[in-house]
């Protein structure tokens, strides 16, 4: 596929590799973002192609593993009752909430559905007047308008059985929780691409100043990544912490305008609990009040449902970068892609969900 | 999750309601996309893709542009690999 397959080039890749090698002279440890990164370097071994010097440690960016187990048992609340269709990507159809998944729920004859977009939900509601509609509005920044426009177009239209159950998670106050942590190991971002793509990237400018760090807006495919990691390492060596733009062909400074405003009509900035990491002061989105009656917790009176996180699962290290998969002893043993013990190895742009599905569980235990 | 796709629009028209929406093809398989974010696009344009919305139109000079710096840094590099097969005052290298 065109802008697909040529930044996947290997003789391309190799050479980056190559003048990765040639330009760095200290160890440096940087971070990618998102987890459609994670993903890229995991399955391509792009991590394997880096010269010793250059760690990788992996991101928060995955909004199906960071959703807050008390998000997922409210969206359980709300999917039981028999005069709800519950509407979800089907990433989170197989989060372990505190009693099962949705999944689970679905097998004992809740109606809970997968869409490919939100805007599916509005047909579906058109269709049962009689139900409920709810959808399960995950994701980041990317993912944000389609979900805003979902809730405009209900109101434009005039459908009053659909709502949504808010889970929207900001990256930059992520980026400076990281920061701020007395452990943190990150001297340098991939920055979030898709993310840019609405939002622009002026906002990481100070994050850049203030910490001293450079970010570079980062591609998914795999030069993209050899390019933004060059671009990286380069700073590092001089010195320099700007914010530059590596993935130019769909990223400029200032975003995608009519998603922004959009957005600033339909959300506002409110404190959210990220799972395994806890709350960040300002780091998410909730519905406005003029939208209030498309707020499915309002609606379903699920606000006060309040979850504890299972101590086991070290998956808020390894969402701060503070661990990898294989540092943890219960992976790819009591936790598999098959029996997940928390929401990096569910999703399959979680962390340990990328290490499992190639094999690294199995470099483990041979490292021949 | 923020997983968007180039995809080319080929078809754009409103529903029902007033929505831009579009037919986009991504390597053969046809998606309809809503193009409210996108007012800028046009059928041949390739656009970038998420949850059934284009986020933004690929620019073609941009991808062109990266992809020419990268081809630069392998040809820099067949060069040098090429100058030091062929010392300065050397025999060089016979045409057969």
């Amino acid at each position: 596929m065109k802008y697909l397959d040529e930044y996947r080039n290997e003789a391309l890749a190799l050479k980056l590799a190559e003048e990765i090698r040639r330009v760095v002279t200290r160890p440096w440890v940087l971070m990618e973002v998102c987890g459609g990164q994670t993903h890229s370097i995991v399955k391509y071994g792009l991590d394997h192609l880096l010269p010793p010097e250059v760690e990788l440690v992996h991101g928060p960016g995955c909004p199906v593993c960071v959703t807050s187990l008390e998000l997922i048992d409210r969206a359980h609340a709300i999917a039981s009752r028999p005069d709800v269709i519950f509407c979800s990507f089907g990433d989170m159809l197989r989060v372990p909430g505190s009693a099962g998944d949705l999944l689970l729920l679905k097998s004992r004859g809740a109606d809970v559905r997968v869409v490919y977009s939100p805007i599916d939900c509005l047909k579906i509601a058109r269709a049962n007047p009689d139900k409920k509609v709810v959808f399960f509005a995950i994701g980041f920044e990317t993912t944000a308008p389609a979900n805003a426009m979902s809730v405009w177009l209900a109101r434009k239209q005039g459908i009053r059985n659909f709502s949504l159950l808010v889970s929207h998670v900001l990256v930059p106050p992520a980026i400076a929780s990281i920061l701020e942590s007395p452990h943190n190991r990150v001297q340098g971002f991939l920055g979030p691409g898709h993310v840019c793509t609405v939002m622009g990237y002026h906002e990481y400018e100070p994050l850049a100043e203030r910490y001293r760090v450079p970010i570079v807006i980062s591609g998914f495919e795999p030069l993209d990544i050899l390019q933004a990691t060059l671009m990286l390492v380069r700073q590092l060596e001089a010195g320099v912490w700007r914010v530059e733009n590596q993935y130019p062909r769909v990223v400029q400074q200032i975003g995608n305008r009519p998603a922004q405003e959009l957005l600033g009509q339909v959300f506002e900035i409110s404190d959210r609990k990220w799972r395994g990491v806890g709350e960040i002061p300002r780091s998410g989105y909730r519905l406005r009040d003029e939208f209030c009656e498309y707020d499915a917790e309002q609606i379903f009176g699920v606000a006060e449902i309040a979850t504890q996180e299972p101590a086991e699962c070290i998956s808020g290290l390894i969402l701060r970068g503070a661990k990898k998969p294989c540092d943890c002893p219960a992976f790819g043993k009591r936790c598999t892609a098959e029996h997940p013990l928390g929401a990096t190895m569910v999703s399959s742009e979680g962390a340990c969900a990328a290490y499992y599905a190639y094999g690294r569980h199995l470099e483990m235990r041979d490292p021949s | 999750m923020c997983l968007a796709i180039p995809g080319k629009l080929f078809e754009t028209r409103e529903d029902a309601h007033g929505v831009r929406m579009g037919r986009a093809n991504f390597g053969g398989i046809v998606k309809e996309v809503c193009l409210e974010y996108t007012p800028e696009a046009r059928p041949g344009d390739y656009i970038l893709v998420h949850v059934g919305f284009a986020l933004s139109r690929v620019d073609e000079d941009e991808a062109e542009r990266t992809y020419r710096i990268l081809e630069e840094l392998k040809q820099l590099d067949e060069l040098e690999e090429l100058e030091e097969s062929e010392p300065e005052n050397g025999p060089g290298r016979e045409v057969p």
